[in-house]
């Protein structure tokens, strides 16, 4: 099964931090993957988008055209990247930063308040790791526990305080939506 | 009997194909000397140009390589990061240093690399017959500026030395004219102190020397030593244009 | 499920480099240009780290190359990478390599040209790269990846030939292999059987000293030196031919495709094949030495090929040669630096020809 994702929004957002999470992840559990990281022109500040294929056999293309998931953390990626989600397929929003309706009806629209949440975790920056949380949770491609451990190699082992808060970020974002769905 | 001068054992037994009363002849011969003289023969690695001294190889008993035109400090550059004990020395001519390896040359400077080059400057082309060099002089006749240098059509030349010795990472730059047996002994002593720097990892480090070119200059070899003294040097004077060694000692 | 526990996450630029400081490379020298900074960058980071190591970012193309040539020289393993208008200017040293026989790595992260072109994907040098680029005559040894394994694999492999022949190894990776991060086994280089390097200067110590020299100027003697050369080209022909053959035992129609074109093909065959079109690929590795072998093997069985590149075609004059006549040849191209295809338009590519071509001969 080949299932295809991007996770988009501006630079400095962590987007890309998502995408390797997710796919080491991904690769521990034994998958094949690829991660495609794209930027905007712009140095800082300008879009940055990551696509992410997952697969148990070999993967052709890193390149999505209809993905099956799509997580927008701002409002320039939610409208750019609103037509590009397979029909059926699922838009995440953070619906902390983003206002305005989608107008596709063949799709499923979940808004996670992920900039909320990491205020209530003390950080907004962690806003990221929320959302990727939640992102596993509703998609359920990968296990929480597989996210966790993915983090470890993500962050060197002197910055132990801040992989501690961003995995207790993708706890909560899984957690919470799971509560939400009950 | 007592034996006072010998050939130098670097100098491999071949007959230069150096023109009668070219410079590179000489130049050869001292590197040989001053090479044999220390142990930098067994950590030399030289790099040729492309013009007439590309066949160094055939004549000195040492590691040696070829460049392509104008890149020998780019091919040094590569040969000291790799060996950085190693004494690594390009010999380039003016069309080589000065024209299409100016960049390699004010970057490899710039880096302050660890290297020596020998610059040997003859106002002209001479392999190729003559034609316009970067340090072809205003009024000076070549066979692409038949009239003379001009200022308005040609342009003005380039003292690269002068530039050089301006940049922080060259310790050590002098001009020498080859005239004379004093004048040769003075860059023996010359390059031996561009190598001694280079031991001691001061920087980058160039010796110009002003040489003959007789049969491009349609001179005879005496006239040609004439010419050089009375025209060359008003434009490349010799001298020290920079040693920051010597001057450090002198601020201590 | 395959196992993963000694794979890590790279870029394929990133993997370029790390395969080469795996292999003992620990010299590089290149200067930047989209899309593969990431190597100048990794490597800026990691060699100065390593003893004997350096890094220098040179001023141009032409004096990082000619830097590898230097260092070459001393029989120390040295890389540069580039992207092809920066290839373009390292053709002039790529010839003195070829000539002075010196091994090293150059990986060629292609963008689309000609001039600047832009900065996407492409596969437009392969003239460049197969037909040797600079003057005069000579090969070089050209891979292509289509994995960041791959690129990880042949960057080693690419090492290990560089010393085992005495020459300029390509590396033919694309923008896009260079930017997508895939999960690489951090495999140790093959290092056996390789030649004493006799030749290297590394100060005539207890020994006459050595020259390399391309300016050959004795009456016949450069005739002599590139037949040699061109010995050891034919020699690399015999034995260094690689290429990857899928579904070929039942295929009508049979995919030529490098690089990026070919992961993206294979996808597509898997599609027309749930369709009942019986259709293979034959992938080039080496696009020089050519396996044309294997193409004029498969032509025993089939009679349609179809080229892909993303190029106006390149790759397809080599299956020409290699077939001679003996099947038809059909080509679809995408010109780079812009499209990146995906399996579903080479599935309408690949079913098309299918039905026009194969359909219609029965």
């Amino acid at each position: 099964m080949l299932t295809k994702m991007v996770f988009s929004g501006f630079g400095g957002q962590g987007i890309m931090m998502m995408g390797y999470a997710l796919a080491n992840a991904v690769m521990k559990d034994g998958h094949e993957v690829t991660l495609l990281p794209a930027y905007g022109a712009e140095v800082r500040g300008g879009s940055a988008n990551c696509t992410i294929a997952i697969s148990d056999d070999e993967i052709a293309s890193p390149v999505a055209s209809a993905p099956e998931f799509i997580v927008v953390m701002s409002t320039p990626a939610f409208l750019r990247f609103q037509n590009h989600i397979k029909s059926g397929g699922m838009l995440i929003l953070n619906s902390s930063l983003i206002e305005g309706e989608t107008i596709r009806e063949d799709i499923k629209v979940i808004p996670v308040p992920a900039g909320k949440w990491a205020l209530e975790l003390g950080d907004l920056r962690v806003a990221n790791f929320v959302m990727l949380g939640a992102f596993a949770r509703l998609t359920g491609l990968v296990a929480l526990k597989s996210l966790e451990e993915a983090l470890v190699s993500l962050f060197p082992a002197r910055k132990a305080k801040l992989l501690e808060l961003n995995q207790r970020a993708l706890r909560f974002g899984y957690q919470t939506i799971e509560k939400e769905e009950k | 009997m007592k034996k006072v001068f010998e050939r130098p054992r670097l100098l491999k037994p071949a007959t230069f194909h150096f023109c009668p009363g070219c410079g590179h002849n000489i130049l050869h011969r001292v590197i040989a000397e001053v090479l044999e003289e220390s142990d930098f023969r067994e950590r030399a690695i030289m790099i040729a140009p492309v013009g007439c001294a590309v066949l160094a190889y055939f004549y000195l008993d040492i590691d040696v390589t070829e460049a392509p035109h104008g890149r020998c400090t780019a091919v040094a550059t590569g040969i000291k990061r790799a060996i950085p004990n190693s004494l690594v020395f390009t010999y380039q001519g003016d069309g080589d240093l000065a024209s299409i390896g100016a960049g390699e040359t004010l970057h490899a400077a710039g880096r302050g690399e660890k290297v020596t080059t020998i610059y040997v400057n003859n106002a002209n082309y001479g392999m190729t017959g003559g034609q316009m060099a970067p340090t072809t002089m205003l009024n000076q006749v070549t066979t692409t500026c038949s009239a003379g240098r001009s200022a308005e059509r040609e342009g003005y030349p380039l003292d690269m030395s002068k530039i050089l010795a301006s940049l922080p990472g060259v310790c050590y730059v002098e001009r020498v004219a080859l005239t004379s047996p004093a004048n040769v002994q003075k860059f023996k002593k010359a390059l031996r102190k561009a190598f001694q720097y280079q031991t001691e990892g001061l920087g980058f480090s160039l010796i110009e020397v002003l040489s003959t070119c007789p049969t491009n200059w349609k001179l005879t070899p005496v006239d040609s030593l004439k010419w050089i003294e009375e025209v060359m040097t008003k434009s490349y004077p010799p001298g020290v244009l920079v040693d920051r060694k010597a001057n450090r000692g002198d601020s201590e | 499920m395959k196992s993963s526990a000694n794979k890590v996450l790279l870029s394929g630029n990133h993997a370029v480099a790390e395969a080469a400081i795996r292999a003992g490379c620990h010299l590089y020298f290149g200067y930047p240009i989209t899309p593969q900074n990431e190597i100048p960058e990794y490597m800026s980071e990691h060699l100065p780290k390593i003893k004997g190591g350096a890094f220098v970012q040179a001023e141009s193309e032409l004096a990082a190359i000619n830097m590898v040539l230097g260092a070459a020289a001393t029989g120390r393993r040295v890389m540069t990478t580039s992207s092809s208008p920066g290839i373009s200017l390292m053709q002039e040293g790529i010839s003195y390599l070829a000539a002075l026989e010196l091994p090293c790595v150059i990986a060629n992260m292609v963008r689309g040209g000609p001039g600047l072109g832009n900065i996407a994907t492409a596969q437009s040098d392969y003239f460049q790269s197969t037909r040797g680029g600079g003057h005069g005559d000579y090969r070089t040894i050209t891979l292509a990846p289509c994995t960041v394994q791959e690129i990880y694999d042949l960057t080693q492999l690419g090492f290990y030939l560089a010393d085992k022949y005495r020459g300029p190894v390509i590396i033919q990776g694309e923008g896009l292999l260079g930017q997508m991060v895939e999960p690489v086994e951090l495999k140790e280089p093959d290092k056996k059987d390789l030649p004493p390097k006799d030749w290297a200067l590394t100060g005539a110590k207890d020994r006459p000293g050595r020259m390399l020299r391309s300016l050959i100027l004795e009456e016949g003697i450069l005739e002599e030196h590139n037949w040699k050369l061109n010995r050891k080209y034919l020699e690399i022909e015999k034995k260094e031919k690689r290429f990857e053959s899928f579904r070929m035992e039942d295929a009508n129609l049979a995919v030529v495709a490098y690089g990026s074109v070919a992961r993206i093909a294979k996808g597509a065959i898997k599609r027309v094949r749930e369709e009942g079109l019986k259709v293979g690929m034959i992938r080039p590795i080496s696009l020089w030495p050519f396996p044309g072998e294997a193409i004029r093997k498969a032509a025993e069985k089939v009679s349609q090929f179809l080229v892909i590149e993303l190029s106006c075609g390149q790759m397809i004059e080599d299956v020409r040669l290699a077939l001679a006549g003996k099947a038809e040849v059909n080509f679809y191209g995408r010109p780079g630096g812009g499209v990146i295809p995906n399996p579903a338009e080479f599935g309408r590519v690949i079913s098309r020809n299918y039905y026009q071509k194969v359909r219609k001969a029965r």
